[in-house]
């Protein structure tokens, strides 16, 4: 589990703060959608989770373990894809000889699925592939370092039509029970049918904390004609389609599909946070 | 009036695992696929095809043996068959004659077609 503890951080002594007594839990066997306008932070949160920087105040443990500390128990459960990255000019399987050494829980069967799902070209030197393979083969090695703490910025950026699909199967079949996966990312509809949990980051805080179960539950997504705009309705949109709508869902509705773009943009616009304790 | 109201994603995937059952692709007490290859059929995170599980197993089309899998439960045809026949009564059916009644058509424009592709087929 990672307990993030009251941290307060900021670049700058001077600079308005990113985080200020911001606290969270992440558990495991959770897909978690890590979102956000730009700069509000989610790229930071993921580096304060990996110590690769480290909170002014407060504290966050991994399992127990303060981040901070890189220590080498914890540093062998985390793996990061950024967003932007270099590779080595190397081939990959002498990438994955040289580092699989720090990943005790390496799995040889999950980087022959991600290989072969990716279609990832072998006799190539990583540093000369596109950035969407890159992104293909950095992943490839994330997954199988069957790590429990596997983060990661943007993955969908970069990917071509086919390659989204491929990565969203390759997630599917290799999440695990002991797993904590948190996306951070912009392209909603990619990620949308992956997710357990929602998070939304705004202004230092978290505007939303909510699985998509309690959400499902809780609201109602469903397209309306002018006049079925009634006093439920919390939040909507107009589509071609029609209203795109959020409302409170009653007891005797079937439960509609999280419409994860209009969630987002109600969040910003109403609170919803406060219907969820934690 | 509300245009669309969709169904939530773990019961789309129910739906399609029982029309998979009724077209015989996976047979009564044979194996249907895990948890894990469902997600990857359908893109989905392994805990949405878990739901997807319990309401078939709820509704007793599918069963579990431990450390084995998941299989079709014997009449789980029959079942689906009566709860879509329900379905259509309660839903389709209702909308449909109402279509009828808006457009002027008549019970008798319904038979005229309904042999008609009677016909074509035999």
């Amino acid at each position: 589990m990672i307990d993030i503890q009251r941290i307060k951080f900021g670049y700058k002594d001077n600079s308005p703060k990113v985080f200020e007594d911001f606290s969270l839990r992440l558990e495991q066997n959770n897909v978690y959608g890590l979102l956000g306008e730009n700069g509000t932070g989610k790229s930071t949160l993921l580096y304060l989770l990996m110590g690769l920087l480290r909170p002014c105040e407060g504290q966050i443990t991994v399992d127990g373990t303060n981040v901070s500390c890189r220590k080498r128990q914890t540093l062998q459960q985390m793996y990061i894809v950024p967003e932007e990255f270099d590779l080595p000019a190397m081939r990959f399987t002498e990438y994955v000889e040289t580092y699989r050494p720090f990943y005790p829980a390496f799995s040889d069967d999950v980087l022959h699925r991600c290989v072969e799902e990716f279609k990832l070209p072998q006799d190539v030197k990583l540093n000369t592939l596109s950035m969407g393979n890159k992104k293909k083969a950095l992943m490839s090695f994330a997954l199988a370092t069957n790590v429990h703490y596997l983060f990661m910025d943007e993955p969908t950026n970069g990917l071509d039509v086919p390659s989204k699909k491929q990565f969203r199967k390759v997630i599917a079949t290799t999440m695990t029970e002991k797993r904590t996966l948190i996306i951070a990312t912009h392209q909603l509809h990619d990620v949308e049918s992956l997710l357990d949990h929602v998070l939304i980051l705004q202004g230092s805080q978290l505007l939303l904390n909510a699985s998509v179960t309690e959400l499902c539950k809780k609201y109602t997504f469903d397209i309306r004609s002018n006049d079925a705009l009634t006093d439920d309705v919390l939040y909507s949109e107009r589509t071609p389609q029609g209203n795109a709508t959020l409302s409170f869902r009653q007891p005797d509705d079937e439960e509609t599909p999280l419409n994860l773009e209009l969630l987002f943009n109600a969040a910003h616009k109403i609170s919803l946070t406060a219907n969820f304790p934690d | 009036m509300i245009y669309q109201n969709e169904r939530a994603i773990y019961v789309k995937i129910a739906d399609r695992v029982c029309d998979d059952i009724l077209s015989g692709k996976y047979q009564e007490d044979e194996r249907v696929p895990s948890v894990r290859e469902l997600a990857a059929e359908y893109e989905v995170n392994t805990n949405t095809v878990l739901r997807t599980f319990d309401i078939l197993q709820r509704d007793e089309i599918i069963y579990q043996k431990r450390g084995i899998g998941v299989f079709v439960s014997s009449g789980a045809r029959h079942k689906i068959r009566i709860a879509r026949k329900q379905e259509f009564r309660k839903h389709e059916l209702p909308e449909f004659l109402r279509r009828l009644r808006l457009l002027g058509l008549t019970i008798d424009d319904v038979v005229k077609a309904w042999e008609e592709t009677q016909d074509s087929k035999g």
